[in-house]
């Protein structure tokens, strides 16, 4: 999936998380984490981040977290939609989607 | 280098603390002194106790480099007091000070400063809050913190283990000769159950009003023999930050769920009898047991000999509805509760010592059946912290905790299983401060689970139909859901020693990295 223009998804309440997905000129993925839990949870974070952007196929992305202690399902459901919302993709296959 | 009996290590000795003792049961150590007795001074006729100002105190109390000065916090977020005091310490170029109040809060970050400039150097406290607290996890004091219960410090000041030389006390209501209370004008606070060790103690007893009120100022909770001083000042604290208005029910439905669980552990436990007592913390979930378990009473007959702690509105409420007939107050924690006192016979003021002190002849928590505490962390041994957040970060009081635990017949703690993404039942607590053989259950919103040692109540509760688990089965679940956490990483340096009631080391704090 391309990743065309600045899109978020989320919020900073309590247990959510906001991401904001960013085109970026250069290969790879460029991840800027800020977690409330970052201590106890931030590298977990990141995994979760980076797989969900590898099933996605997103290859190029400035992702911006701001993580409010949210669960992984909520991270997961986030990202999904502020990827989507980059990329300008208006119908989601929900079946597909694991 | 010592294990203690729940398995934390603890140095044997530490450079300007001294030689430290393990802990090794809740009633292990059986006390070998005598009570300590402050220095004998004396008041002549026709001498006037009335001084200008906090600066003149300090002078006539003779405070120098290398002493100990106490404090209350009665005033809680609205204590002047503390930063006033410290502040004028300082300018008079005295150094070296340690600080003993009964606990310190968000709104003493000045002392920072006042660390930094060498006039603080050590720290004796129930708790910590705010960027204070910060700094001192980051390692800013050369000494460690020793963190009291409310019961153990009355216990330290009346073994001498704490030997204050100026107690500079906050009273909203004072005669010139020293007898003062809680009751009355605009700083008022209630109880000033905290302050009547210290000023029973201290070498030097200091009691600063901003409310002069004729002689004499009876009932006194401080009494004109024990005070040296009297400073008048136009403010003494923020009544904002003294006493909160009413307290709120929660309407969470989690905190209800919890407290509906935590009600059915109490009414099947066989302690929901008449004449029984009880202590309740002031959370949500606890407040709305309380509420449950009043129902029940009006409901069976069932009447309260007494209510003990930390009050609430909701306890005089029920105090004045006939459901408890004494309420036992060290320290109100509203303004209905601080009212109350004043005018409530019923409603009776104690000190810290006879709140909780286990080397007296019979504390007030030995005599408690129940008590409903929070925690913000559990293990699987039922260890519980109240005191590090859990990044490691020092962020809360020991209060009376261990101390109800350890005299009551039923402890409870009421807590969500998880905190945004932190769950509450760990494998290991970041701090002990009360250890798990005095806690007996653990009420969830997801599950309970009671103390294997407590085999009567795992009988009793089997046979009702609340969610029983082992606590190990509550720590996976609180896992499977949220991820388990990765251990905090802390430095070498000790920032602070948690002291058990008894006067024994249960814990270390280490600086945070």
């Amino acid at each position: 999936m391309n990743v065309k223009t600045i899109a978020m998804a989320g919020t900073l309440e309590s247990s959510d998380v906001s991401i904001v997905v960013e085109p970026s000129r250069n290969e790879g993925i460029t991840l800027e984490l800020n977690s409330l839990v970052e201590k106890q949870y931030g590298e977990q974070i990141k995994c979760v981040v980076l797989e969900t952007l590898e099933q996605l196929k997103v290859k190029k992305a400035i992702v911006k977290i701001h993580d409010k202690g949210a669960l992984d399902c909520v991270i997961i459901a986030r990202l999904q939609t502020a990827v989507l919302r980059a990329a300008g993709v208006e119908t989601f296959n929900w079946e597909e989607e694991k | 280098m010592a294990i203690n009996k729940i398995g934390r290590e603890i140095p044997d000795y530490i450079e300007g603390i001294g030689e430290l003792k393990s802990y090794e049961g809740p009633f292990s150590v059986e006390p070998a002194k005598r009570r300590f007795g402050r220095k004998i001074s004396t008041i002549t006729p026709k001498q006037s106790k009335i001084l200008e100002d906090i600066e003149q105190a300090i002078i006539e109390t003779g405070l120098k480099d290398g002493m100990t000065i106490s404090f209350h916090h009665h005033f809680r977020e609205g204590d002047y007091i503390i930063n006033m005091v410290v502040d004028t310490i300082a300018k008079l170029g005295i150094k070296n000070i340690t600080l003993a109040p009964s606990s310190l809060n968000s709104v003493h970050a000045p002392i920072i400063e006042h660390i930094k400039n060498g006039v603080i150097t050590k720290i004796e406290t129930s708790g910590l809050r705010g960027s204070l607290a910060d700094a001192i996890s980051k390692g800013i004091l050369e000494y460690p913190v020793k963190i009291r219960s409310h019961g153990g410090r009355a216990r330290a000041i009346e073994a001498g283990d704490v030997k204050i030389d100026v107690a500079f006390l906050g009273v909203p209501a004072c005669d010139e000769y020293g007898n003062a209370n809680g009751h009355s004008g605009k700083s008022f606070c209630g109880s000033l159950g905290y302050a009547k060790v210290d000023a029973q103690y201290a070498d030097k007893v200091v009691l600063i009003t901003d409310n002069l009120v004729p002689y004499p100022n009876v009932p006194a909770s401080i009494a004109q023999t024990d005070v040296d001083f009297v400073v008048k000042m136009d403010a003494i604290g923020d009544p904002k930050g003294i006493v909160s208005g009413a307290t709120r029910y929660t309407k969470n439905p989690r905190e209800l769920l919890i407290a509906k669980y935590a009600a059915t552990v109490i009414k099947e436990s066989g302690y929901l009898a008449d004449g029984f007592s009880m202590q309740c913390g002031t959370g949500g979930a606890s407040l709305a047991v309380a509420r449950s378990i009043k129902q029940t009473m009006i409901e069976k007959d069932i009447k309260a000999s007494f209510a003990l702690g930390g009050i609430t509105g909701q306890f005089v409420e029920m105090l004045e509805e006939g459901l408890i007939n004494k309420l036992y107050d060290t320290q109100c924690f509203d303004l209905t509760a601080a009212k109350s006192i004043g005018t409530n016979p019923n409603h009776v003021e104690i000190d810290a010592g006879f709140y909780a002190n286990p080397h007296n002849k019979g504390c007030a928590v030995n005599v408690l059946d129940i008590v409903i505490l929070s925690a913000l962390e559990v293990d699987t041994e039922f260890n519980v912290n109240v005191i590090t957040g859990s990044d490691g970060v020092l962020r809360g009081a020991s209060g009376g905790h261990c101390d109800t635990a350890a005299g009551s017949k039923l402890s409870i703690i009421v807590a969500p299983l998880i905190r945004g993404r932190i769950p509450t039942i760990v494998e290991n607590v970041n701090t002990v401060i009360t250890p798990g053989e005095t806690i007996d259950v653990v009420v969830t919103d997801r599950g309970i689970a009671v103390n294997p040692l407590r085999t009567d109540l795992i009988e009793k509760l089997s046979k009702t139909n609340l969610p029983i688990f082992t606590i190990e089965e509550l720590k996976e679940k609180a896992e499977k859901i949220a991820g388990k956490p990765k251990a905090i990483q802390y430095g070498e340096k000790i920032v602070a020693l948690v002291e058990y009631r008894d006067g024994t080391i249960i814990d270390v704090i280490k600086e945070v990295k």
